[in-house]
């Protein structure tokens, strides 16, 4: 078994511009998502907005530098994470496809032990 | 002393076993670096044994035996010095497991984790046992960076847990996708070599075709792979009559009595059978390659059928290049005239920006509607994109009729 953590990859825009009923009914299928999959899940959380990011950078010469923002400008941001655990790829990105993720998609990536 | 019978026996069986070897030694070492590594030794060994006591009846098993064997003192070996209890591992039934192996090893290879270019380079180096040079050669490559590519994707095998197994049913259908492209990928690799004297690149395209009759071998009941291999038997069966004394001769033209008619059979049921499914993509492309074939002469080429196979790949699969197939197709039905206006409309994708047909398929169309000067153009332009010197001979050759 290895864990394998699952970024959540959603569009900011296309979120603001969505009914909130649309948000609504995306809680409702993570909880099902995480009751159909508790055996596999080791944690997760949902982040607040990437306006709420702050990154900060090594300026090389002993300080650091702190920006407002994500580190990487894309128009996907990271909205959230689960931790899973699976036996191998195939059985994560099974879990994976499960996530609710109506407006992006997920990246996979095994954790190192 | 290696005698020539035995260096032709090993290299015989590497061409033929190498596949069997390393899939039932990956299975039983757990790691593809390990296992490479006891099949290369017991390659080596096979010509110290053989010269000493003479070929055995069976290479492919003598090889698997050996390799195995050593992968498994491997495992033993490391477990021990983990000071983890020595887990008790049993020789394994190399016999039974054969098949399954085979398939393991290319399922692995093509995993849709992996980039497309990865999965091409690891079924060339680990199902056919091409070096990276030959790899990096074939793809244009440099040898160096085709080694990083293939340690790349060794290491996500490693480090993401890609299963070394056959897929669930349910995943099938897109993982078989997955391998036949990756097998139709190295045989048009050969078919048409992207630089170099000779058009074809015949080591390419026999592993293509020993690719393809593996797979299907192993999932007989796949109409995509009953397709694909009938696609390329067919394509096969033509090329002894695509190059004349070094030069390349189109479709019309081509001798026909050169066409390997044995293959062309097998070729025909193969299509035959892929088309009692649900026809797919390869089955399509399959489908236009017979008609191709059942015509005895160029002038009984049924267009009219060609151009229906092509509307219904454009349909269901649609792409440039298809688009451009079609408009040849179109160009014997409907005149050059009307195929040239359909290259028009394709002349933003960027898809073909770079490909040397569109250009040269533009230059016929215009040579053949009396357009000479823009023929002269495009068919410079086209010569700019190859280079392969027996497609550029034909083009300058194309070239000079015009000019003259």
């Amino acid at each position: 078994m290895g864990k394998y953590l699952v970024m959540i990859y959603d569009n900011e825009a296309l979120w603001d511009a969505a009914d909130p009923s649309v948000a609504e009914k995306n809680h409702l299928n993570h909880g099902a998502f995480a009751q159909a999959n508790q055996a596999a899940i080791v944690g997760g959380a949902q982040l607040d907005g990437s306006n709420t990011a702050t990154s900060i950078r090594a300026d090389g010469a002993g300080g650091f530098v702190v920006t407002d923002g994500t580190f990487a400008e894309t128009k996907e941001v990271m909205g959230g994470y689960y931790v899973i655990e699976a036996a191998d790829l195939d059985e994560a990105l099974e879990i994976a496809k499960q996530v609710p993720s109506p407006m992006g998609g997920v990246e996979v990536r095994p954790i190192i032990d | 002393m290696v005698s020539s019978e035995v260096a032709e026996a090993v290299e015989l069986a590497h061409a033929q076993e190498w596949a069997q070897v390393l899939a039932t030694t990956a299975r039983v070492a757990a790691d593809l670096d390990l296992a490479e590594d006891c099949v290369q030794d017991a390659y080596a060994k096979a010509l110290v044994h053989w010269s000493e006591q003479g070929i055995p009846r069976r290479p492919g098993a003598w090889l698997t035996t050996v390799a195995t064997r050593r992968a498994l003192e491997h495992r033993r070996r490391a477990e021990v010095s983990q000071r983890k209890l020595p887990l008790l591992i049993s020789e394994p039934d190399l016999q039974d497991a054969f098949p399954d192996d085979r398939l393991r090893l290319v399922f692995t290879c093509c995993h849709p984790a992996l980039a497309q270019e990865a999965r091409i380079a690891l079924t060339l180096r680990l199902v056919c046992g091409l070096s990276s040079a030959e790899i990096a050669k074939a793809f244009l490559v440099k040898e160096t960076a085709m080694q990083a590519r293939i340690t790349r994707a060794k290491q996500k095998i490693t480090q993401s847990r890609i299963p070394y197994r056959i897929p669930r049913l349910t995943d099938l259908p897109e993982r078989i996708d997955a391998v036949l492209d990756v097998i139709h990928l190295v045989y048009s690799a050969g078919h048409t070599a992207k630089f170099g004297d000779d058009l074809i690149r015949y080591d390419l395209t026999r592993r293509g075709l020993d690719l393809a009759r593996m797979v299907h071998l192993l999932l007989p009941d796949s109409g995509e792979a009953t397709a694909l291999l009938g696609l390329l038997v067919l394509t096969h069966a033509r090329e002894p009559a695509r190059v004349s004394g070094g030069a390349l001769v189109l479709l019309p033209e081509q001798d026909r009595s050169l066409w390997d008619r044995d293959l062309i059979t097998e070729g025909l049921a193969l299509v035959t059978a892929s088309l009692q499914s649900r026809a797919g993509r390869f089955a399509l492309m399959a489908a236009v390659a017979a008609v191709h074939s059942e015509a005895r002469t160029w002038e009984e080429t049924d267009w009219q059928e060609i151009l229906g196979l092509y509307d219904l790949l454009l349909t269901r699969w649609p792409s440039p290049v298809v688009a451009l197939n079609r408009a040849v197709a179109l160009s014997y039905t409907d005149g050059p005239a009307a195929a040239l206006a359909v290259l028009d409309t394709l002349s933003d994708e960027p898809a073909l920006a770079t490909y040397p047909y569109y250009a040269s398929t533009r230059a016929d169309l215009l040579r053949r509607t009396g357009q000479l000067q823009a023929a002269t153009a495009a068919y410079e332009e086209a010569l700019a994109f190859t280079d392969n010197t027996t497609e550029a001979a034909f083009l300058t050759a194309r070239l000079d009729e015009l000019r003259s």
